[in-house]
């Protein structure tokens, strides 16, 4: 399936990446040819087939809901390019 | 035995150890050996953080417990490590510069058990940004660079990926092993590409813990080392059960290296019909009929076999893994860690996030995620997205009706071709790079463990790979196929030194 300019205008929308409308069409000839090649799974008969979730039969570890870490608010601000008064600080949210 | 008599730096883990426990040398003098290779290789581009401070503390406190005699088989050992561990306090980025300055406040589980091995940290290895790549070049940091080259050239080579600079820090001996990680060929295929020995344990073997996210379901972490008994020993180190990844096995970790007989006979080998791709060079055909001959040779049944489903396996790939990529890399937002764009006046978060994605993420990052967005939205998540999971189930399903039948182990290429030159590829379609991983993904998909061994040189002197394929779980079975192949091939080849 080609994706059109506004697709790609709209994907990129979605995945909150900035591209430039100049940039656009090249992007969507790109998506265009990874799609395409993708079209090849519908060859495929899937009638009945689960989709995969493990590599051998488990059951995901479960541990007791307690709390196990905490009181390190310094440590996870560190890396933040912006941190005021404990918190993280971004541009005004709410107007 | 006494020490090797080449460089400390170009010995294999097994003598390292053996020197070291023997006390022919210190763990400090074997790191500095390393540092002082590192130093002179940066034409490389392979080690983009360096830490001697933190090696040679690591080297002191290995040969205070050397000399007590309770030291495990990876101490003192000096290893590079990717770029996409987090390893406390010292830059861990990616290779991207969305996570530019990013010094994770703790350790990797993989990371934490090599050390607590007593292994030694040299620094951080070139890698594509995001382990998203099949020849180093979309990293941040620059291409890193192979030590090999094609006979008579001086065109620089990948030394593939995306754990390139893993491969090229090894292949040049500027350290004695390294970690990488593997989400559709990232270990195999630079293996493969720079003659070493890499392999890509069973998916829950190894903790994802710490290691920065691509794609959930198919990444492991795994060795990347000079020999398959270095393979052995360092997974040993680097596997078993852990906590804080839900999706690692509580299953025991046996012995890998005690598993190391070289005897195989009897042991049912694989020979998959489907690898027999259109227009497969003569050569890699030629490695691959060899490799046969080694494991008849050594006593092993070959029987032609086939996985139906394998020519599906890429098209599945790139609908499985960008998705899961485009969901794990909504965090790099600008808000809790890294890079964030400088905002214009009036500029809102929306805003924040479209600039600073779009500043932080490569090409290839900003277009895998966009894939993946696109076959997560409605309207056609059922049609890519869902349909390559059950292309996946069956793909899994061809190996479990093989391994039924008898199969113990299966016998591929590790690569379409040898190395390429970096540049060479930059003017082709995206899909043409993602045909790197054709033998390698499928492992990925289905689970299961691989390992690539370097079996020959081709007509330009530049390595060639074959990759063993195990059932789940028995990496340690598998490397010892992996060690009679490589006892027969008897590679011994190295990159010429011009660097």
């Amino acid at each position: 399936m080609a994706i059109d300019i506004d697709t790609a205008r709209k994907v990129a929308k979605l995945a909150r990446i900035r591209v430039e409308e100049a940039d656009l069409p090249k992007l969507a000839g790109q998506l265009s040819g990874i799609l395409g090649f993708m079209e090849e799974l519908n060859e495929v008969d899937v009638t009945g087939v689960e989709p995969m979730t493990s590599v051998t039969p488990m059951r995901l570890k479960r541990r007791k809901d307690e709390v196990t870490d905490g009181n390190i608010q310094a440590q996870v601000l560190k890396n933040a390019p912006d941190a005021r008064e404990g918190f993280f600080a971004v541009p005004k949210v709410v107007e | 035995m006494s020490a090797p008599m080449t460089s400390a730096n170009s010995w294999t883990i097994a003598a390292a150890r053996d020197a070291l426990r023997k006390g022919e040398i210190s763990a400090v003098d074997l790191t500095m050996s390393c540092l002082t290779a590192i130093d002179a290789g940066d034409a490389l581009n392979a080690f983009v953080h360096k830490t001697p401070e933190i090696a040679l503390e690591q080297a002191r406190a290995a040969d205070a417990r050397l000399a007590s005699g309770e030291a495990p088989a990876m101490c003192g050992i000096p290893l590079g490590i990717k770029d996409l561990f987090c390893t406390k306090g010292v830059p861990s980025q990616a290779a991207s510069n969305i996570l530019k300055g990013f010094k994770p406040e703790y350790e990797s589980t993989v990371t934490s058990k090599l050390f607590d091995a007593g292994a030694v940290m040299l620094g951080k290895l070139n890698m594509d940004e995001f382990a998203m790549g099949s020849s180093n070049e979309t990293s941040a940091y620059g291409n890193a660079v192979s030590p090999w080259r094609r006979k008579g050239s001086n065109v620089q080579l990948t030394p593939g990926g995306s754990s390139g600079g893993s491969a090229a820090a090894v292949a040049a001996d500027l350290c004695l092993a390294a970690t990488g990680t593997d989400t559709g060929g990232s270990i195999r295929q630079p293996a493969a590409f720079t003659g070493i020995v890499g392999i890509k344990p069973t998916y829950g073997r190894v903790s994802r813990w710490g290691i920065v996210a691509f794609a959930s379901s198919l990444d492991q972490a795994g060795p990347m080392t000079k020999s398959v008994r270095d393979a052995a020993i360092m997974l040993q180190a680097m596997a078993g059960h852990d906590p804080k990844d839900s999706t690692s096995a509580d299953l025991p970790v046996p012995d890998f290296e005690a598993a190391l007989t070289g005897d195989i006979r009897g042991k049912v080998i694989g020979i998959p019909k489907e690898y027999r791709m259109d227009g497969m060079p003569a050569e890699i055909e030629a490695l691959w009929a060899r490799g046969v001959e080694m494991l008849k040779d050594a006593g092993a049944e070959v029987r032609d076999i086939s996985l139906p489903h394998t020519k599906y396996a890429l098209p599945a790939y790139y609908v499985i893994a960008p998705a899961e990529a485009s969901s794990n890399l909504a965090r790099y937002d600008g808000v809790r860690y890294g890079h964030r764009a400088k905002l214009s006046q009036g500029d809102g978060i929306t805003e924040m996030y479209e600039k600073t994605r779009a500043e932080g993420f490569g090409p290839e990052v900003q277009r895998r995620i966009m894939v993946g967005t696109y076959v997560l939205s409605a309207g056609f998540y059922d049609a890519y997205y869902n349909r390559a999971r059950k292309v996946r189930a069956l793909i899994k399903r061809d190996f479990e009706t093989v391994f039924a039948e008898g199969v113990d182990a299966i016998l591929t290429p590790a690569t379409p071709s040898a190395a390429f030159g970096l540049g060479e590829m930059a003017d082709v379609d995206p899909v043409k790079m993602y045909l790197n991983d054709v033998f390698t993904v499928t492992v990925n998909l289905a689970g299961l463990p691989g390992i690539s061994v370097p079996v020959g040189l081709d007509h330009q002197g530049l390595p060639l790979g074959l990759q063993l394929i195990g059932r789940p779980w028995e990496e340690a079975p598998l490397l010892n196929y992996a060690h009679v192949l490589e006892s027969r091939a008897g590679f011994v080849a190295k990159a010429e030194k011009w660097w």
